[in-house]
């Protein structure tokens, strides 16, 4: 089971970090809520949790939490911007079904 | 799928539910919108990468309204539809503009601020920022994907109400809810993170395209405070390229220059001028309308020493701010660098010399602005992070008063004071003996009470008996960050003190607000009037109580004729104060006195003799040279 960032998304994070001061990473997650029935987890991380899952990639450490980890197996979490608007996007094999803005989704 | 930012620990947010917010620098010449993304305050560009939106409106003649580069374009051919430096028209009348005469447009006097003809109709400065706004607005929700939940817009410290009022209904118009107005040196303050750091005094040195302005700031528990700014609003970055001009035009001995090729080599002297900032030698070259070629070097040294006066002409003010605010140059902990003209060396070093430090230059300084207001604005939508120890800066939207005799308001707390605030005044006791007094909080801008929101009611009782105005009660007014209103009535020379503390800033809606202080401009006139003849009822009450008081502890030194004559002016007074006329009281008042006169001499003599009863003169005496 693996969850990847794209070479860009790892270089907006590393920034992000940089910009921030503190941090060991990022977090990533689901959550059951929102009209489709799941949704993201993206936050920074201060700390690691004891049975946190960590996939190191392009050098920026992804940490996730063993719930969410079947619903994200396989994920790639892109950067991408869409005419003016920019940031993260899941790239997620486990969606079945998605709600229009795709902010959630359903496996 | 949706583009998304990442949240801080646990602040993720529900789907369709971010607080998206941004800041606006609203400027003469150009401005910026920023908002903070992945917990980094960026500036927003436009299609074509453009940060800096320039602050021109055009109205076409196909009804278009267009705003920016394409705008300011047609400024030389459409002079009177292009609407440029809106913000000095911001709040003022025709009265207050100065070289009215050297703008191109048709002005048109109406209460309160000046309107502008256009093709468009007849325009108000608010409107027109409006139009800028609009444009902002749609470039930040394209770019966040999602309505805007606020936006903190920045205006000049130096803004007055009216000014600060214009700029609000102008966001308001453009369909922005304003989360705060910020003054533009506490943003770029805030953009430096200085409010995180120590106390201390900071000055904030702002050379805009056309506009100087100088602030000093104290920082202290969190909050700025603007002890004094300064400026000059006819100095900018674009004085600098006239100035290469001017010297373009003697060096290559060009021949008075049409209009076409002034724009030309006005463009390529502000290419030379940012070129000169990182390089010692700037090459200028130009084919001219009439195939003259142009082709010169421009040294930093030839250009610090054609510019020298303009760098000097920025000290002034700064010398004259720093003397306002009762400072020294080496009070100040800090310099805070503002617009792209501060990225000339010259200036870096001058004001780096004026100050005796390195100032702060770190940061983008056409963007700081924009970015503090967007990291206020950020806060202010609720994207706090749990940790931070925000103080948030904020003003009293309506003053904060009390009600004294006569149900006339004594403002303590004018409205847009930063908060937090207190301020102290002294009060005392209307009649003789009097051991309470009632406390009526109340806000608003009227003269009178009743036109004015109450707030809060208290008694301060257990005042030691004395005469009629001989206590002294000193009434504390007190605004915390979050708003809270405490007030605190202590009489000075017994020490007794009643308190009570008030929400004032969740009391009335914006719109109650708006309509409170439109309500105060259209009774201005009539409020004095009704002011006037409060203070006259009080006056004569105070004369009738008085007059009454005496008469009942002396009556054996008038006869009947002069006792009635007494009565019939008294009688008459009572019925006056009944009535609307503040000149019948007045009189009535005098025909007492009148009629009084001789009693109060009468009495005088009486309370002198019974002093000096038993005493022989030669003790008077001693007694007055003692």
């Amino acid at each position: 089971m693996a969850v990847t960032l794209t070479e860009q998304a790892a270089k907006h994070v590393a920034n992000y970090i940089t910009k921030r001061g503190k941090g060991i990473g990022l977090r990533l997650g689901v959550r059951t809520s929102g009209c489709s029935g799941m949704a993201y987890k993206l936050e920074f991380a201060d700390e690691l949790a004891e049975d946190d899952q960590i996939f190191e990639c392009h050098g920026v450490k992804v940490l996730v939490d063993p719930k969410s980890l079947p619903y994200l197996d396989g994920t790639e979490l892109d950067y991408a911007r869409e005419g003016l608007n920019e940031g993260f996007k899941f790239n997620n094999p486990n969606v079945k079904d998605q709600c229009g803005c795709g902010e959630s989704f359903k496996v | 799928m949706a583009l998304l930012q990442i949240a801080e620990p646990g602040q993720s947010e529900l789907p369709h539910e971010h607080k998206l917010a941004v800041g606006i620098d609203l400027g003469t010449t150009n401005s910026l919108v920023a908002t903070v993304r992945s917990g980094m305050a960026v500036v927003l560009n436009d299609e074509d990468g453009r940060a800096l939106l320039p602050s021109v409106v055009r109205y076409t003649p196909e009804g278009e309204v267009v705003v920016g580069i394409e705008a300011q374009a047609e400024q030389a051919r459409d002079p009177k539809n292009t609407i440029v430096s809106v913000k000095r028209f911001m709040g003022r009348g025709l009265e207050d503009i100065g070289h009215v005469e050297s703008a191109p447009y048709d002005f048109q006097v109406a209460p309160g601020m000046v309107r502008l003809k256009t093709r468009a109709g007849v325009k108000s400065p608010v409107e027109v920022s409006a139009d800028i706004l609009k444009v902002l607005r749609t470039r930040a929700e394209a770019a966040l994907g999602g309505e805007l939940v606020g936006a903190v817009i920045t205006v000049p410290a130096y803004f007055d109400d009216a000014q600060r009022q214009a700029t609000k209904d102008a966001a308001r118009l453009a369909g922005l809810n304003v989360l705060r107005l910020l003054n533009e040196p506490t943003a770029a303050a805030i953009a430096y993170g200085l409010d995180n750091g120590s106390e201390g005094i900071y000055a904030v040195y702002d050379l805009g395209g056309g506009t100087f302005d100088i602030s000093i700031l104290r920082l202290s528990k969190g909050v700025f405070e603007v002890m004094s700014t300064g400026g000059d609003s006819a100095l900018g970055g674009d004085d600098f390229d006239q100035r290469i001009l001017c010297w373009i035009s003697e060096t290559a001995k060009l021949a008075p220059l049409a209009a076409m090729d002034a724009r030309l080599l006005l463009t390529k002297a502000r290419e030379a001028k940012e070129y000169l900032t990182g390089h010692n030698e700037a090459p200028i070259t130009a084919k001219l309308t009439s195939g003259e070629l142009v082709n010169l070097k421009l040294s930093a040294e030839v250009f610090n020493d054609i510019t020298q006066t303009l760098v000097a002409k920025t000290l002034q003010p700064c010398k004259k701010a720093l003397r306002d605010a009762g400072l020294r140059p080496t009070d100040v902990k800090g310099v805070v660098m503002v617009g792209g003209a501060t990225r000339i060396p010259a200036i870096q070093k001058a004001v780096g010399e004026f100050f005796r430090q390195e100032p702060l230059t770190n940061l983008d300084p056409d963007k700081v602005v924009a970015i503090g207001a967007a990291t206020q604005a950020n806060l202010l939508a609720g994207n706090r992070n749990p940790g931070d120890d925000w103080l948030l800066l904020d003003v009293i939207p309506l003053s904060l008063g009390l009600e004294t005799m006569g149900g006339l308001t004594e403002k303590v707390i004018p409205r847009n004071s930063t908060i937090p605030v207190a301020r102290a005044q002294e009060f005392t006791t209307f009649k003789d003996g009097q051991t309470a007094m009632a406390i009526h909080v109340v806000q608003g801008e009227r003269e009178l009470v009743s036109d004015c929101r109450s707030l809060a009611r208290f008694e301060l009782r257990g005042i030691p008996p004395m005469v009629a105005g001989a206590p002294r009660i000193r009434v504390t007014f007190q605004v915390d960050a979050d708003g809270l209103l405490s007030v605190t009535a202590r009489e000075q020379t017994s020490g007794v003190e009643a308190s009570v503390a008030v929400k004032p800033s969740y009391g009335l809606t914006d719109d109650e607000i708006t309509g409170m202080l439109q309500s105060s401009l259209e009774h201005a006139k009539d409020d004095a009037f009704r002011r006037a003849l409060q203070e006259a009822r009080v006056e004569a009450d105070r004369l009738l109580e008085a007059t009454e008081a005496a008469l009942k502890e002396d009556p054996h030194l008038l006869d009947a004729g002069e006792r009635a004559r007494v009565d019939v002016a008294l009688e008459k007074l009572r019925t006056v104060i009944q009535g609307e006329d503040r000149h019948a009281i007045n009189h009535g008042m005098d025909l007492l006195a009148l009629e009084t006169n001789e009693f109060a001499a009468r009495r005088m003599d009486q309370s002198i003799k019974r002093a000096l009863a038993g005493k022989r003169v030669d003790d008077v005496k001693i007694g007055e040279e003692e």
